[in-house]
C-alpha cells in the first residue's frame, strides 16, 4: 500500500501591498508530513495555521510554492493526466456536508460520477454493483431509496457518509479528512470518526485528519502534528504530545480546550526549557501573528505560569 | 435568592402543514449572576426558547402555553409574554439582551463598528449627545479587550474572536441583568474560545449579570456552568449542577450525550452509539397511525 510524504512543503500567497510594495505570507513554512498505510496523523492547530492550505496541497488543489510530494517515493508529475492518476490514489473529505454535495443532483449522480472517471465501472450492471457497496461501507442504506435522494433530503450525519462514499469510489490508498465532523452535532460526530477509522483499517488506508479537536485527535491518531502560523511546533505520538505537550503552544491547547471529565491541564514552562532536543521551531510570529499573541495571552496572564510561558514564546513587541 | 427569570409550562408550536411542538412544556428558573448552560443538538428547541424569551419569535413560531415572569428590579414581576409595542421595545436589550449564534454574520459588513454600537444608544438613550454616544462605544470596546480606535474598523477587519468580542460589548451597552448567548463560541478556535470564555466570566463577576449559554457542546457547558439543562426534541429531560450531571446522571440521553465526547486526557474508551428518543419515536408512531386512520376514512 502507499505512504504519502510531504518533505519541506511551502506555500505562499503574495498580498498586495501599497504602493509598490508587496508582502508574502508564508501560510506554510517548511512542513514536511508522513502518512503511512492504515496509520492515522491528525493535523492540529488554531485557525489560520496553515492546516487547510496542506490539505489543499496534498489534494493538488493550490500548488506548492516549495516542497516534494511523493506517493511511495514516486513524484507526482504536474500533467492533467498525471493529476487524474493522483487523485485516484488520494481522496479528499470536506468540512462542509452541506455546501460539498450538489444540491440539484440525486445521490445516485454524485457516486457514480467518480467510479467512472476513475474507470471502475464501466457498464450500469457494474455502477448498481458498486454503488451498493460503497453505500454499504458507509452504513447507509437501503440502497435503491438513497441513490434517488437529493442532498436535501438527507440529515448532515447521512450527507457526510456520502461524501465519505464519493472519497471511496475511486478505491483510493490516501484519505485526507479536512474536519470531516465539525459541523455535525456531538452526538453523531463519534459514529463518523469510529467509521473512518474502521474503514482506515478494513482498507488499509492513510488517513490524514486534520481537525481542531484535540480529544478526538488524541484517540483517532496515532501521531499528532501541531501548527502554527504555518510551521510544525510539536510532533510525536498522539498520547505523549497530549499528555506531556512540551511546546508552549501545545500546553496552551491542551489547557485551553475543554475537558470536565479530567482536573484542569498545569501548564509548566520548565518542561519546555528542559527539553531544548525535541522538534520546536523557532517561534517566527509570522505575518498573521500581528493580533495572535497579545490576543491569547491576556486571559490567562493571573496564571504566573502562563505568563512565563508567554514570556519565552512571544518575541518583544 | 429569587430567580431573575422563571419559564413556567413553556410550549411553542411552529404552525406548519404538520404542526412541530419545538419546546415542549418547560420550566426553568435563572437566579442572579449564575451561568445556566442549556445543551441539545441541532432542531431540540434550545434556540427557539431563547427567541421566545427575548420575544423574537415569527410566524410560523406560536406559543401555545405558558408562561415567562421576569423580576424587575422594583420587585415587581412582568410577564415577558404579554409586553406589547413600546413597553416591549423598551424591555429588550434594557433587560435581557442577546449575542447571536455566529459572530461572523451578526454585525453588519457595511457599517463601521463604532456606529454599530451607537445605535442602541441612540435608540435606548435618546438623551445622550452624540460626543457622549461615542465615549460610551469606546468605552464598552474597551470593557472587552479591543482598543478604541477599532471603533473605526469594518467587521472584515476584525478577527472572528474580535467580532465576537464586539458582539458581547453590544449585548453589556444598557447593563442588562440577563444576556441570552447561543452558541457565541462555536466558529472560533480552543485558544480564541476559551479567552472569550474567561472574558465573559470576569464580565460577569464586574457586572452581576446572569448567562444563559446555549450551545450543542456539554463538554464546555460542564465546565462553565453553574447548572445545566440537557434538551431533547423540545423537551428538558434533566436539569441540575455539572458534578451531579457528570457523576450521576438521571436521563438515558444526558448519559448518552456524555459518552459521545472524548475526554481529553481521560482514558474514555469510545463507543459511538445512537440515542433512540423513545418518547418522541411512540409520538410520532401514533401521530403517523392518526394521520394513516384518518386517510384511511377519507378514503372510505
Amino acid at each position: 500500500m502507499t505512504t504519502l510524504e510531504a518533505l519541506h512543503l511551502r506555500k505562499n500567497y503574495d498580498i498586495r501591498g501599497t504602493g509598490l510594495r508587496n508582502t508574502v505570507l508564508k501560510a506554510v513554512d517548511d512542513v514536511s508530513i508522513v502518512v503511512r498505510p492504515g496509520e492515522s496523523v491528525a493535523l492540529v492547530g488554531e485557525s489560520g495555521s496553515g492546516k487547510s492550505t496542506i490539505a489543499k496541497m496534498l489534494i493538488r488543489l493550490v500548488e506548492p510554492t516549495g516542497g516534494d510530494i511523493t506517493l511511495d517515493g514516486e513524484a507526482i508529475g504536474r500533467g492533467r493526466r498525471s493529476t487524474k492518476q493522483y487523485r485516484s490514489r488520494v481522496q479528499m473529505v470536506f468540512q462542509d456536508p452541506f455546501s460539498s454535495l450538489n444540491p440539484s443532483l440525486p445521490i445516485r449522480h454524485q457516486l457514480a460520477r467518480p467510479l467512472r472517471i476513475h474507470g471502475i465501472v464501466r457498464t450500469r450492471a457494474e455502477e448498481d454493483r458498486e454503488l451498493r457497496r460503497l453505500l454499504d461501507s458507509v452504513n447507509l442504506g437501503p440502497a435503491d431509496e438513497m441513490l434517488a435522494k437529493y442532498p436535501h433530503e438527507l440529515s448532515g450525519g447521512q450527507r457526510q457518509r456520502i461524501a465519505i462514499a464519493r472519497a471511496l469510489a475511486p478505491q483510493p490508498e490516501v484519505l485526507i479528512a479536512d474536519e470531516p465532523v465539525s459541523m455535525l452535532d456531538v452526538s453523531i460526530r463519534l459514529e463518523i470518526l469510529q467509521l473512518l477509522d474502521d474503514l482506515k483499517r478494513e482498507r488499509n488506508l492513510a488517513v490524514l485528519y486534520i481537525t481542531h479537536d484535540l480529544a478526538t485527535a488524541r484517540h483517532f491518531s496515532s501521531q499528532i502534528v501541531v501548527m502554527r502560523h504555518g510551521r510544525v511546533v510539536e510532533r510525536g505520538g498522539s498520547s505523549e504530545v497530549i499528555l506531556n505537550p512540551i511546546h508552549p503552544y501545545t500546553q496552551l491547547l491542551v489547557r485551553a480546550a475543554p475537558d470536565p471529565k479530567s482536573e484542569p491541564f498545569v501548564v509548566d514552562p520548565e518542561r519546555y526549557r528542559a527539553s531544548p532536543d525535541v522538534l520546536i521551531t523557532a517561534d517566527d510570529p509570522g505575518p498573521a501573528a500581528a493580533e495572535s499573541p497579545t490576543h491569547w495571552a491576556r486571559a490567562w496572564s493571573d496564571d504566573p505560569a502562563v505568563a512565563s510561558l508567554l514570556a519565552s514564546l512571544t518575541p518583544a513587541l | 435568592m429569587d430567580p431573575i427569570l422563571s419559564i413556567t409550562d413553556l410550549t411553542v408550536d411552529y404552525q406548519t402543514a404538520s404542526p412541530v411542538r419545538a419546546v415542549n412544556n418547560v420550566s426553568l428558573d435563572i437566579h442572579p449572576g449564575e451561568i445556566v448552560g442549556l445543551a441539545g443538538e441541532s432542531g431540540c428547541g434550545k434556540s427557539t426558547l431563547a427567541y421566545t424569551i427575548t420575544r423574537l419569535l415569527q410566524a410560523p413560531a406560536e406559543i401555545t402555553g405558558g408562561s415567562i415572569a421576569w423580576r424587575r428590579e422594583d420587585g415587581g414581576t412582568t410577564d415577558i409574554l404579554t409586553l406589547d409595542g413600546p413597553a416591549l421595545r423598551a424591555f429588550r436589550w434594557q433587560e435581557i439582551s442577546m449575542v447571536f449564534q455566529g459572530a461572523m454574520n451578526a454585525l453588519n459588513p457595511v457599517h463601521r463598528i463604532g456606529s454599530q454600537i451607537e445605535d442602541i444608544f441612540i435608540d435606548h438613550r435618546a438623551g445622550l449627545t452624540r460626543r457622549e454616544r461615542r465615549e460610551r462605544a469606546a468605552e464598552l470596546l474597551q470593557t472587552v479587550g479591543i482598543p478604541a480606535d477599532r471603533l473605526r474598523s469594518y467587521p472584515h477587519e476584525l478577527s472572528g474572536g474580535m467580532r465576537q468580542r464586539v458582539m458581547i460589548a453590544m449585548a453589556l451597552a444598557l447593563r442588562p441583568r440577563l444576556i441570552i448567548m447561543d452558541e457565541p463560541t462555536t466558529a472560533l478556535d480552543v485558544v480564541v474560545q476559551r479567552n472569550i470564555l474567561e472574558e465573559i466570566n470576569r464580565l460577569r463577576t464586574e457586572f452581576g449579570f446572569a448567562v444563559l449559554f446555549i450551545t450543542h457542546d456539554l463538554g464546555l457547558l460542564l465546565e462553565i456552568s453553574d447548572r445545566v439543562g440537557i434538551m431533547l426534541s423540545g423537551r428538558l429531560v434533566e436539569e441540575n449542577t455539572p458534578d451531579v450531571l457528570l457523576e450521576n446522571p438521571a436521563h438515558d440521553y444526558t448519559r448518552h450525550l456524555l459518552r459521545s465526547f472524548p475526554s481529553l486526557r481521560g482514558d474514555v474508551p469510545l463507543t459511538g452509539t445512537r440515542y433512540v428518543d423513545a418518547e418522541a419515536a411512540s409520538a410520532f408512531a401514533s401521530a403517523a397511525s392518526a394521520a394513516s386512520d384518518r386517510e384511511e376514512e377519507a378514503t372510505v
